[in-house]
């Protein structure tokens, strides 16, 4: 198949149609921060962290996907403004006291909170409660914690294909939610393979008895698993 | 050239930034021959300079009038002020309680404590803010200390940057929160 020829960042870059600009922007040692993105799973543009700039537009490069000619800045001024805004809202959305989450020191939003030099949350924090969900035997969920990323609902309805996770309300009150909103001890639908548990990026979804600062989560497996099943 | 006059204070926060300020180990004997510590709850002056300062640490989040107040004092008599540590930076364990009417926590806490028999503490206590907030909510912040407590290493290396005239180049893992 034809190559295509798109320009990331000033350097020329042949690239296979039909692939992201994020995808080629990884193939070629540019790196790009994502959040909701995760190999193996559906993109879905749900983080707007990966935006890049497509002639004065920014779109996100997770979902567009490359065409030739393309000329795109991952690194801009504006990109990097936009991101960090971006991840500012995020943290002042939920909850996260970091000093005991269960997460704190492999966590995906922490992360990005170094990678992209957030200083301080300039906007005002709205310091959410949310109920902690531990209903079922194993996990748990604090949506406090929880980004939005939908990686939760991907991997059990395409990966695991159980449907559990889904999402309910608009706009700010939008949660995630197990089966109809019933506590996830009840939802009859998870098999409790712990999927969820292993993509979640934050300190969300996590594994009961985890304390302060134990969880570290395995989302590769999900591309390793879809690798093995492609391969038969 | 005269020493570079130091303070800290502390509001809402339990101290143990003010601890990682004292694990910074040998760097406290190079800072004592630069430094001046004017105002800190770690030395017996409890006033705030009225002469000002140059740099200020401050741990803890604003919880309360009083803490308000000063963080205002703080801002208009030093140059430079430094968020240390996630209570001021991001309101961290504090700020757990917002969302709480304060009355409410006053009166469990108070109200049912057998040493004060019950006697609500609503004029010599200073009175509770309707949430925590972070330092720089309530006045411009310079730089931000992360961490909870900030690593010795981070402050050390904040201080003395500033000390040898420069900005202190936070970045990467420096920002670290918890
Ligand atoms: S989920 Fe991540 S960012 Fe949020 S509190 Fe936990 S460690 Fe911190
Ligand atoms: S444990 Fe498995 S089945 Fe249950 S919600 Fe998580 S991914 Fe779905
Ligand atoms: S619970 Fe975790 S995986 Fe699910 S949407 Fe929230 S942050 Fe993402
Ligand atoms: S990674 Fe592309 S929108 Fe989240």
């Amino acid at each position: 198949m034809d190559k295509l020829r798109v320009k990331i960042d000033g350097r020329t870059i042949l690239a296979a149609p039909g692939k992201t600009i994020l995808e080629v922007a990884e193939e070629n040692g540019i790196h790009i921060p994502t959040l909701c993105h995760l190999d193996g799973l559906r993109d879905v543009g749900a983080c707007r962290l990966c935006i890049v700039d497509l002639y004065g537009q920014l779109v996100t490069s997770c979902t567009t996907k490359v065409a030739d000619g393309m000329e795109i800045g991952t690194q801009t001024e504006t990109v990097r403004a936009y991101r960090r805004t971006i991840l500012e809202l995020l943290f002042a959305e939920g909850n996260h006291v970091c000093s005991f989450c269960v997460s704190n020191g492999g966590c995906e939003l922490q992360d990005l909170a170094c990678e992209l030099g957030m200083h301080s949350v300039r906007v005002p924090y709205t310091y959410r409660r949310e109920r902690v969900d531990a209903t079922h035997p194993r996990f748990l969920i604090d949506r406090d914690r929880c980004v939005l990323c939908g990686r939760c609902v991907r991997v059990c309805q395409e990966v695991e294909g159980a449907h559990t996770w889904g999402f309910a309300e608009r706009g700010a009150t939008v949660r995630v939610i197990t089966d109809l909103a019933v506590p996830w001890g009840t939802a009859e639908s998870c098999t409790s393979c712990g999927k969820c548990v292993e993509v979640c990026p934050t300190g969300a979804i996590a594994r009961k008895g985890a304390s302060n600062a134990e969880m570290r989560k395995h989302p590769d497996l999900v591309a390793e698993l879809t690798e093995r099943r492609a391969r038969g | 050239m005269g020493k570079v006059k130091v303070a800290t204070v502390w509001f809402s926060g339990c101290a143990g930034c003010h601890m990682s300020l004292l694990d910074i180990d040998e760097v406290l004997i190079d800072l004592a021959g630069r430094v001046e510590f004017c105002n800190s709850p770690i030395t017996d002056l409890k006033v705030f300079p009225e002469g000002g300062v140059d740099v200020t640490l401050v741990e803890g989040a604003i919880g309360n009038e009083e803490q308000l107040e000063l963080a205002r004092t703080v801002r208009a008599k030093s140059k430079i002020v430094i968020s240390l540590g996630d209570c001021a930076v991001t309101g961290n364990v504090p700020a757990l309680r917002n969302g709480i009417p304060p009355r409410e926590l006053i009166e469990e806490i108070y109200g049912t404590s057998r040493t004060t028999n019950g006697a609500l503490p609503y004029e010599v206590v200073p009175r509770l803010l309707e949430r925590v907030r972070p330092l720089h909510e309530v006045i411009p912040v310079d730089y931000f200390l992360h961490g909870c407590p900030p690593p010795a290493g981070l402050i050390a290396k904040a201080v003395l940057a500033l000390l040898d005239g420069k900005t202190p180049e936070l970045a990467g893992a420096d920002l670290k929160f918890g």
